[in-house]
């Protein structure tokens, strides 16, 4: 046992250089400041989705298209992807164990994000600017 | 290499199944449930700026059977997962970890989650005239 007394680290570690990438707080701290958000955001778009469950379109294109639709949604679906990006990302790193098949379901769920937050403000601003 | 094995923890299949670590899972498996839910809601968006027949099949997917069960599971999930994360976001600041507390909170929230998503469905069915 080569390693200082007291120490938890390994070896294997030890050697590598592996320790703290200093981010660990800031993934745990954006995951806590998207729930915070989500809180508020959400409770209102479940109040408003149960009453568009199934409404034709041109009723949920006037509450679609309305400036305060546009700016709560696009806020709604920036915290819901970024939280959910987050969480998803701890679930790969804790349950995906192959080196290969954890980077590329890490850059599915990172791009699969940053392209359905776009894809869905762009639908809103189409809604609110064309009227669908 | 170190000269003593480390010491390793009991399988998971070892521990009886508890409330605490049963939410817990469950917290998980709300949050990819709901991951999953985001894909339907992107969808639904673009339907509603694309076109009235493409709105009108989206609206129809959601009034299946199929949809009505998962939107009934998302509702349930996101319950659910909201409010054990308002338990989670408490013992971050340090409340509630009385052994009697997060038993309270853990039935707290299974008990909220079920009388709020049904609730939530009550409150659809009647805005639109029951069933």
């Amino acid at each position: 046992m080569a390693s200082a007394k007291g120490s938890l680290r390994s070896e294997l570690g030890r050697v590598r250089g592996l320790g703290s990438a200093k981010e660990g707080v800031h993934h745990w701290w954006a995951q806590r400041v998207s729930a915070i958000a989500l809180i508020p955001l959400s409770l209102w778009f479940v109040a408003c989705i149960v009453f568009l469950i199934d409404v034709d379109r041109a009723t949920a294109v006037q509450w679609l298209g309305s400036p305060v639709t546009l700016g709560l949604m696009s806020l709604f679906l920036i915290a819901l992807i970024y939280h959910a990006v987050l969480g998803l990302q701890v679930v790969v790193e804790d349950y995906i164990h192959g080196k290969a098949a954890k980077l590329i379901l890490l850059l599915i769920i990172q791009f699969a994000g940053f392209g359905l937050a776009a894809t869905g403000i762009i639908a809103m601003l189409l809604i609110t600017l064309y009227g669908g | 290499m170190a000269s003593h094995p480390r010491p390793t923890s009991p399988h998971l299949q070892i521990y009886r199944p508890q409330l605490t670590s049963i939410l817990s899972i469950l917290h998980r498996i709300a949050g990819i449930f709901l991951s999953l839910g985001i894909l339907a809601l992107i969808y639904w968006l673009v339907a509603a700026a694309s076109s009235a027949e493409a709105f009108d099949q989206a609206q129809s997917l959601a009034a299946s059977i199929v949809g009505r069960s998962l939107l009934f599971l998302w509702t349930g999930a996101f319950f659910y997962h909201l409010l054990n994360g308002l338990r989670h976001l408490a013992w971050d600041a340090g409340w509630g970890f009385e052994l009697t507390a997060v038993y309270r909170s853990g039935w707290a929230v299974l008990i909220g989650s079920v009388v709020l998503s049904l609730a939530a469905w009550a409150l659809g069915y009647w805005a639109r005239g029951g069933l």
